[in-house]
């Protein structure tokens, strides 16, 4: 079974945010990782190999830097690399994301599609769902297990206060959720192995796109840190004045009633 | 071998910026390693430290076999015999590392280093079929055993004896091994026995009869790892079981140690970036007077002082896994290399002992100062701080005290001095000759006014030494006063030449503007500090070795290598702090 996993370079989760002087997140200096629900994506997909034979393909998208997160899938056991990388795709929303990596999926032969099920990053849960869409494949969201036998695929995946198993016929996409496993640790001999594995870079005109097609269908005006958490105060007096007092403020100041 | 990369030449000759190696230039297979393991320690092991403390049974194995399937106990030993043949670079980031699982470091450490080690430099090549898959995996784990209850420093003078049997075929060892480290665990032990009065390294098996064990030590710190003492009566050991030569056992466990002491400085710059970013934390989140107390400038001020200092013992680590990995990367490891491992090893020995001193020196800076920073909290042992600071209590004593460390730099530069290794003899009179002409001031700004402090810092240490060895002659070898502060002077001098090095070198490589103002910054501010340091020692040691006349013209030769142009170290610190507040961690991890 030939399985494509999609995944996404993102800050490490104990990154400090900052912003430079353009407004803009500011990636210098900062660890980046494999965004944690696509490790489950990664891992799955190479445990199905084991089981089943065939390959396993990463693809990615993002700048010079994802090629290390590329690199550590296949440490993990992944067999090829795809990133697509080019200078107009800085800024991107979604239905882009969905769009490039579509294009760069068509030419791999694939009989599951795997992602993660959200990026920690800017909590973005489309891009998977739009490539089904767009490639014309059955999507699962969330899933928790997985069982495949080549010709169709049974996921369970979380509904609310419970859980749904479904038959899905391949090709599908599936997105992981917490608890569909364990990644393993890329093994030393795997690091060793994973620098002779294929890493294509490619841009858009390698893909037969073109920058002009796909301005993204919403930008991001600014960026704002959270503003700092402000001590809070304490209202003295009687019950009942400060009850008012309570009440008048959570209306007119903090404007939540 | 040119003099400038020749073990201890540096002290002689101008090394260049492209001659040390950098952690800079670690390439993508080291960093994805470095990740891994941190990743693996942190969640892997992380959460089981109190159990691990409690040397809860079996833990620290399982632990073992866990990294031993990641390959981890692989890298140092060849790819035919179950390992990874890695380069010295991926011994040093895996050791950074691993200290992320407290107590573990230590099994680690001694299991892959001085443990494993003696067998792939110096055993035969049947030894190495027969132990290394096993302690490659971590279905076998070694421990070294030189220590005696009589004899620590004085390891040459053991009492474990090793008499051969009448059919020739055994060795009947007789004696015990104190504080072993992995002793309640181990399958495999390297033990140094005498044979004939000559110290003799023997493999012996856990379940060979005779051998027994102590109860566990209990510890100031480390309190993770297994130490206890190994008892061996009558215990037979086959003649094939003796690593290195017969008699020359010395040859091994001096030559193991020097690896030891290099792979214990990188456990040491590793663990010291742990404290800086446990104590960052903490000033991060705790407030007094209303404010966090990174904000504060008393505290600012320790954290520019403690990643200054894990900056300098950084940049002399990773130079020295250069000049490890140039040695030692031609050594056919598979076969027997035992000549060759012996000369390889023992060419940076003055290196590898200054950075046990240094690392070991600076990871007990990090946390005494970490400790401080979290005030009360520091004392308390819910916080980590309180154990990162006993654990790192040991670094200075074992692997060779630091005394012992110290002691072996002027010991070993004086012995190659005699041999015609090293013309320090010679390099000390030009320094006296060329007096006259050191003191002008040079054009040079910024970092290349820093390599120039460095070059007259040589010079200030080779005339210092040269005094000594010039009045007080023969009498110098004992007098350890002396040695002590001419070991300090050397320490300094390859500290602050690494960190200089290593700054000009980052500057034209593709790192962030953060990266390189912080290796300029703390390689200003280190440099000062060694400075400072270096002319107090020279000072001791002359006046101690010259009297009249003669001290008052070396004096006003001192004045000349030591005029430096003044900095603002309070500015520096100041800058330093910024960089290290708020990144929130050693800036350039």
């Amino acid at each position: 079974m030939n399985i494509v996993v999609c995944i996404k370079q993102t800050f490490d989760t104990e990154a400090k945010i900052a912003l430079d002087s353009q407004g803009k997140i500011d990636s210098q200096g900062v660890n980046l990782i494999i965004n944690p629900y696509d490790e489950f994506a990664i891992e799955e997909g190479i445990r199905l190999k084991e089981q089943l034979g065939g390959e396993v393909t990463v693809v990615s998208l993002g700048g010079e830097r994802a090629q290390e997160a590329i690199r550590t899938a296949l440490a993990m056991g992944a067999d090829k690399g795809i990133l697509v990388s080019d200078p107009s795709l800085e800024e991107v929303d979604e239905w882009v994301a969905a769009e490039v990596l579509a294009k760069a999926v068509e030419g791999i032969s694939y009989d599951l599609l795997l992602a993660g099920r959200i990026a920690i990053d800017d909590g973005s849960a489309q891009v998977a769902v739009r490539l089904a869409e767009k490639l014309g494949v059955p999507s699962v969201s969330s899933v928790l297990k997985i069982e495949a036998d080549g010709e169709k695929i049974t996921a369970v995946r979380e509904i609310d206060g419970g859980t749904e198993t479904l038959e899905i016929p391949l090709p599908a996409m599936v997105t992981a959720q917490k608890g569909l496993n364990e990644p393993r640790y890329p093994s030393v001999a795997g690091i060793m192995k994973a620098k002779r594995k294929p890493l294509n870079v490619v841009s858009l005109a390698d893909l037969g796109l073109n920058a002009g097609d796909l301005s993204p269908k919403m930008v991001v005006d600014s960026t704002a840190l959270p503003e700092a958490r402000k001590g809070g105060r304490k209202l003295e007096g009687e019950p009942d004045q400060v009850a008012k007092e309570l009440v008048q403020l959570l209306r007119d100041e903090a404007k939540v009633i | 071998m040119e003099l400038a990369l020749k073990g201890g030449g540096f002290l002689l000759a101008d090394v260049t910026p492209e001659q040390v190696f950098t952690p800079e230039e670690l390439n993508e297979d080291h960093l994805q390693l470095k990740r891994m393991t941190a990743n693996f320690v942190e969640k892997e092991i992380g959460p089981h430290i109190e159990a691990l403390e409690e040397q809860q049974e079996g833990l620290a194995r399982k632990f073992m076999a866990q990294a031993g399937e990641l390959g981890l106990l692989g890298l140092e030993i060849p790819e035919e015999m179950g390992g990874l043949s890695m380069d010295k670079y991926a011994t040093v980031v895996v050791g950074e590392e691993v200290p992320r699982g407290a107590s573990f470091a230590v099994s680690f450490a001694a299991h892959t280093g001085i443990g494993t080690l003696p067998i792939v430099y110096f055993g035969t090549p049947e030894q190495k079929e027969k132990y290394l898959p096993g302690l490659a995996s971590g279905e076998k784990i070694a421990a070294y055993c030189l220590t005696e209850p009589g004899s620590g420093s004085d390891a040459l003078g053991a009492k474990t004896t090793a008499v051969l049997n009448e059919e020739g075929t055994h060795y009947i060892l007789n004696g015990t091994k104190q504080f072993i480290t992995n002793a309640g665990f181990a399958d495999v032990f390297l033990v140094y026995a005498k044979v004939d009065g000559k110290l003799t390294n023997f493999i012996v098996e856990r379940d060979m009869p005779g051998v027994s064990f102590g109860p566990e030590e209990k510890k100031m710190g480390i309190k993770g790892s297994s130490t206890r003492e190994v008892i061996l009566e009558d215990v037979a050991v086959p003649v094939e079981n003796i690593v290195g030569e017969l008699g020359r056992g010395h040859v091994v466990a001096f030559n193991i140690l020097n690896v030891g002491r290099f792979k214990l400085a990188a456990a040491a710059i590793g663990s010291a970036q742990i404290a800086l970013e446990t104590a960052l934390k903490y000033a991060s989140e705790r407030k007094q007077f209303g404010v966090t107390l990174d904000t504060f400038g008393a505290i600012r001020a320790k954290f520019a002082e403690i990643a200054t200092q894990c900056y300098m013992a950084e940049s002399v680590v990773y130079r020295t896994a250069g000049l490890m990995d140039e040695v030692c990367k031609d050594l056919d490891l598979t076969g027997d290399c035992r000549k060759e491992a012996g000369k390889a090893l023992e060419e940076y020995a003055i290196e590898c002992s200054l950075n046990k001193v240094l690392a070991s020196e600076v990871l007990d800076f990090a946390v005494d100062e970490g400790v401080q920073i979290h005030g009360g909290y520091g004392f308390i042992s819910e916080y980590p701080i309180e154990r990162m600071y006993r654990d790192s209590r040991i670094n200075r004593l074992f692997e060779g005290t630091n005394e012992i460390n110290r002691l072996l730099v002027p010991g070993t530069l004086l012995k190659r001095a005699m041999n015609g290794e090293l013309p320090l003899l010679q390099a000390a009179q030009n320094v006296s000759k060329d007096l006259m002409s050191v003191g002008l001031p040079s054009d040079n700004e910024g970092l290349e006014a820093l390599l120039d402090m460095v070059g007259k810092a040589k010079k200030l240490c080779l005339m210092a030494a040269g005094i000594a060895a010039q009045n007080l002659g023969m009498e110098l070898k004992d007098n350890q006063y002396v040695l002590m502060g001419m070991a300090e002077m050397v320490l300094q001098v390859y500290a602050m030449e690494s960190a200089v090095l290593r700054a000009m070198k980052v500057q034209d490589m593709d790192v962030t503007d953060d990266h390189k103002l912080f290796v300029e910054k703390a390689a200003t501010l280190g440099c000062y500090t060694a400075m400072n340091i270096l002319e107090q020692h020279a000072k001791e040691v002359i006046c101690a070795a010259a009297e009249g006349d003669s001290l008052s013209t070396v004096l006003a030769g001192m004045r000349k290598l030591t005029r430096r142009p003044n900095v603002d170290m309070i500015g520096l610190r100041k800058d330093v702090a910024d960089l290290v507040v708020e990144k929130g961690k050693y800036p350039i991890r």
